[in-house]
């Protein structure tokens, strides 16, 4: 396999990472992070639906109008969902209720959408496939992270094993509650975006309003 | 009713508390005009999606909708998913037309943000919430008008917010999505101080 065709996999997980970069996707990526299992799992769901509705777009392509286009995407992506949804009813049914809405809310996840239109519609199926999969590993790893710290933090606990000890069994570890609400999301992914920004200065954005100093023309 | 619809704007609201629509909010809420705009379209579409899906889960797709045809054991609620986003684009479509035809003036500020509004999970988001928590039809009205209220209030605030940050001097990684992470965390913890915190 070329190196240009393993770039579609490998770019989107850091580089060019759905979440922190593209801003695709990130509802879910939010809601389901309490704990690590229903971040692993809505991940996995995700990859699936995404990987499935890009091979099956991209194998269209040619033969979609383009006037019709995202009426039949979301009809696919749809059909996807539910498939999925009724898998995890049947099989992992506690899961399924853990995760509520949000599998559902896969269909308007402007990431399945924003790739199989921005990609899928315009190559052959192997890019697609792997631009795909890179994209889901690139959204799983955000989640997997804000999963691990949340609940980590939040109960001392990682997928319900204990790994700090919390106060209540008698250890050390004090939970910290306001991981398990809604803000800590935001902030653990903002401070994310941070990091990732600060060790991948290309990916800063340009000040609007840059402070203009005495040195770089303003009046001194 | 009035308890629900307030509950819908402040407690649960879609964007801080369920995290809804957030892609949008992110993406439109540099300037409050079009924070505005969106936000008004989303209401209007908000408030007639939720009834109007209501009122489908309950006459085709639930089990023994379709008894007065004697098929009183069909099951249809798996449609649920894709039968709500046809509604969806359909309606917002209409919407769109109608606002064309009869408020140009309407249509020309608002125009561009319906077709947005279709993809917002905010809107696909609130139908399913009704449907897992079985609204009746005077509930479904108030949650469909009191969550879009609520995400509109949410991102004009917000955007307001930004109009005021654009001057200030943020560290060079947080600038932009960092700092807009942030902010909407805080504002977030604004929002369920109207409840109380209550740590699980």
């Amino acid at each position: 396999m070329k190196a240009s065709t393993l770039r579609h996999l490998t770019a989107p997980i850091i580089d060019n990472n759905p979440i922190t970069l593209q801003i695709l996707g990130i509802c879910s990526a939010l809601a389901v992070t309490t704990s690590l299992a229903t971040a692993l799992t809505m991940s996995a769901a995700l990859t699936a639906v995404l990987a499935a509705s890009s091979v099956i777009i991209s194998l269209i392509r040619h033969h979609l109008p383009s006037s019709i286009r995202l009426v039949v995407q979301i009809t696919i992506i749809a059909s996807l969902v539910i498939v999925t949804d009724q898998l995890l009813q049947a099989y992992a049914f506690a899961m399924s209720q853990r995760l509520s809405i949000f599998v559902g809310l896969i269909v308007t996840n402007c990431l399945v959408l924003g790739r199989a239109e921005g990609f899928a519609m315009r190559n052959p199926v192997l890019p697609s496939l792997l631009d795909a999969i890179g994209n889901g590993l690139g959204y799983s790893l955000i989640l997997t992270v804000v999963g691990t710290i949340r609940e980590l933090l939040g109960t001392g606990n990682l997928l319900g094993y204990p790994v700090l000890r919390s106060v209540e069994a008698g250890g050390w570890f004090q939970p910290l509650g306001l991981m398990l609400l809604a803000p800590s999301a935001f902030f653990i992914i903002g401070l994310g975006i941070w990091a990732i920004r600060t060790a991948r200065p290309d990916q800063v954005e340009a000040d609007e309003f840059p402070i203009r100093t005495a040195d770089a023309g303003g009046r001194p | 009713m009035i308890e629900l619809f307030f509950r819908s704007v402040f407690e649960e609201n879609l964007a801080l508390a369920f995290f809804l629509g957030i892609c949008t909010f992110l993406a439109v809420s540099n300037r409050v005009e079009t924070a505005l705009g969106l936000g008004l379209a989303l209401i209007v579409v908000q408030a007639v999606t939720v009834p109007l899906n209501h009122t489908i889960l309950n006459l085709l797709l639930v089990e023994g909708a379709w008894g007065w045809a004697g098929l009183p054991d069909i099951d249809l609620t798996f449609l649920r998913l894709i039968s709500f986003i046809g509604v969806i684009a359909a309606m917002v479509q209409i919407l769109e037309m109608t606002l064309d035809r009869y408020w140009p003036a309407l249509h020309r500020s608002l125009g561009i943000f319906l077709p947005l509004v279709t993809v917002n999970c905010a809107i696909l988001g609130g139908s399913l919430f009704m449907a897992e928590r079985q609204y009746d039809f005077g509930e479904s009205v108030a949650y469909g008008l009191g969550s879009g209220v609520g995400w509109a209030l949410a991102i004009v605030a917000f955007a307001a917010i930004r109009e005021r940050m654009r001057y200030s001097d943020i560290p060079a990684g947080l600038r932009g999505l960092g700092a807009a992470f942030i902010v909407t965390g805080l504002m977030s913890m604004g929002f369920s101080a109207f409840v109380g915190v209550r740590l699980p």
